[in-house]
């Protein structure tokens, strides 16, 4: 296939037909690059979403209470429920052998938090150990909370990042105390959170801690587990289902409320959402890929009808050539090389621009569901082979027909 | 390439000797251009033979054909037929190319021709750059470029005005007049006369077929 001689012919036929050389790199190149930020794009909403959800646990199930709306056994509507240690532990004993990692909170929204004379607000929350995977957070300095810190309801705490940041500003914030409301509570670690700032800007300390210092007495405000994770999917959804259903149901139960009030227990479980966002993201993905294929088999149809105009415009040349002595397979190759390296030329001139898009752009890009658009290189480089193959194929019926007219008839063309 | 054939030549019957400068005459639709074509191995004849230079030229599949018309034979077309997008230069080096010869050599022999034609100065000019008479002769140039045995010339001067016809008659008969063996087709009388045979056609078949007196294309020019 090397020669020299070829070559020089095909790039001097290039140059001297510059505009027909342009069009067809140039709807070459256009479909290769929106393939490619196409994909970028799918990868990057793949991304994000998924981001979304390293947040948190995937597979927890959040517990909340709100008002009855309902009258129930002669209880009157509009009764806040609330709820308290024993329904935490009633849920963990009775399904015990299906959760992971489970955890009270009682919270305190906007707590004023004070270190010599910084101060700001946080979430001020009473956690469990657990709660640790349950939020996902990462110990940076330090400990987490451990179990004899909620036996013996120390005052102890955990900041976020951005509270460690916000008040100690570089400084070593492990065993300082910080002051909240005037008690003094010492920091026994600092964590970082997948959520972002939001996630990290919180105070955590014993549940027990928390409930005595700030008058909570037995009160809990809501209350998450996760539930073990089975190889399959479809079941872990499943068995999260359930449970949940079972969990509102015996709240309902203890609590006396309507089977069919929907606003006073609330069960939250992120393994559903989590399915329903994944499909979300496979639909997307399939319909970029429909497109992108779309896109290629437009670009291959393309390059076909270019190479049909080609051979047809150039039939007369093929007929000169044939008369001053070129063999027939010679006028197939000649045209086959020529539409070859155009394709495969503007080809990867459309993925290098698309990928050098992506990489300028993606990380410009502020949105909490586009996240590092990127195109796996192999992915994109088979594509332009695939189109440069198809091209190839899409021109060799003309060229070899045009070999095989009679060079008479080729000549009589105009 | 319809499906209906139509018999052009009934029965034609000639022989040229190397060196002979012959015109074929005839009205349109006599035959003479089927004729050049068959000789050119560009059509091919349903009966009868042929022999080049010793070689019985039948049974032709598309490669054999294209070698043979490049070994022996060079076409002067009436429309020219250079490569619009190749220079002077490279249309004259195409048929070398085609022989597989080297870049440096083809440049070479090419520029050879092209200064026997007079045309090195433009060497360089796309054909659309040059005039009528120009183009015929890059054209001659690059029949001669791959030194065939016979030249076959397709009304070379049909596109021609009477000065430039002359011209390019001028530089046939004095390549003729080194030793080349060259059939014109033409239907001009003054053409004709300008070769040392001229044989005409009617109908497809040859009515008469005389040697004349050739008369020199330099006392027009």
């Amino acid at each position: 296939m090397f020669n020299i001689e070829r070559w020089q012919e095909i790039f001097e036929s290039l140059s001297k037909n510059k505009l027909r050389t342009f069009l067809t790199g140039l709807s070459v190149a256009s479909g290769i690059f929106i393939l490619v930020i196409l994909l970028g794009f799918s990868s990057g909403i793949q991304n994000g979403v998924t981001s979304q959800f390293e947040r948190d646990a995937a597979n927890s199930i959040s517990v909340w209470t709100g008002v009855t709306t309902k009258e129930y056994k002669g209880l009157n509507p509009g009764r806040r429920i609330q709820l308290k240690n024993q329904d935490f532990t009633a849920i963990v004993n009775k399904y015990d052998d299906h959760l992971e990692y489970k955890s009270p909170f009682y919270t305190i929204w906007g707590g004023l938090v004070n270190y010599k004379n910084e101060s700001g607000n946080y979430r001020i929350q009473g956690v469990l150990p657990d709660n640790q995977f349950i939020e996902n957070a990462d110990i940076s300095q330090g400990r987490f909370l451990n179990h004899s810190d909620v036996m013996g309801a120390k005052k102890v705490a955990v900041i976020g990042n951005k509270v460690s940041q916000d008040l100690f500003k570089g400084e070593d914030p492990i065993n300082k105390d910080i002051s909240l409301y005037g008690i003094n509570f010492k920091v026994i670690g600092v964590f970082y959170d997948p959520g972002g700032e939001r996630d990290e800007s919180k105070v955590m300390m014993p549940i027990t801690t928390a409930q005595k210092a700030f008058n909570g007495g037995n009160d809990i405000r809501n209350m998450t587990y996760t539930v073990k994770m089975s190889d399959n999917f479809d079941d872990a959804v499943k068995l999260s289902e359930q449970i949940s259903l079972g969990i509102e149901n015996d709240l309902k139960q203890t609590h006396i409320i309507a089977p069919d009030d929907i606003s006073a227990i609330n069960v939250n479980n992120t393994l559903e959402e989590a399915r329903k966002i994944y499909s979300l993201v496979d639909t997307i993905k399939a319909v970029f890929w429909f497109v992108g294929i779309g896109t290629i088999i437009a670009g291959v149809v393309g390059v076909g009808n270019i190479m049909l105009i080609i051979v047809k415009e150039r039939t007369k040349e093929i007929g000169i050539r044939k008369a001053l002595g070129a063999v027939p397979m010679s006028i197939v190759v000649m045209i086959l090389q020529e539409s070859i390296f155009v394709t495969m030329f503007s080809g990867l001139f459309g993925l290098i621009a698309g990928l050098g898009l992506l990489e300028i752009v993606g990380p410009l890009i502020e949105s909490d569901f586009i996240k590092y658009p990127q195109v796996d290189f192999n992915t994109a480089l088979t594509t332009v082979f695939v189109l440069v193959f198809a091209g190839a194929i899409a021109g060799f019926i003309p060229a070899y027909r045009a070999a095989k007219i009679k060079p008479i008839v080729a000549l009589r063309d105009e | 390439m319809g499906a209906n054939s139509l018999h052009v030549l009934k029965g034609i019957n000639f022989d040229v000797k190397e060196g002979e400068l012959v015109s074929i005459m005839g009205s349109s639709g006599s035959g003479k251009s089927t004729l050049l074509n068959i000789l050119g191995m560009l059509d091919e004849a349903d009966e009868g033979s042929y022999t080049l230079d010793n070689v019985p030229i039948k049974n032709l599949n598309e490669k054999i054909a294209a070698n043979y018309r490049n070994k022996f034979l060079g076409f002067i077309f009436q429309s020219f037929n250079l490569i619009n997008y190749k220079s002077a230069l490279d249309n004259v080096a195409l048929p070398l190319y085609y022989q597989g010869v080297n870049r440096k050599e083809r440049v070479e022999k090419a520029m050879h021709y092209l200064d026997k034609v007079g045309l090195a100065p433009w060497s360089h000019h796309l054909p659309n750059e040059l005039s009528g008479g120009q183009k015929q002769r890059v054209a001659i140039a690059r029949a001669l470029a791959s030194d065939p045995k016979v030249l076959l010339a397709d009304e070379p001067t049909g596109a021609l005005d009477t000065k430039t016809s002359h011209e390019v008659m001028e530089l046939i008969q004095g390549i003729n007049d080194d030793g080349k063996t060259i059939l014109i087709v033409t239907h001009e009388h003054d053409i004709a006369k300008m070769t040392k045979r001229i044989v005409n056609l009617k109908d497809g078949v040859i009515i008469d077929d005389n040697f004349v007196q050739q008369v020199r294309a330099t006392q027009y020019v």
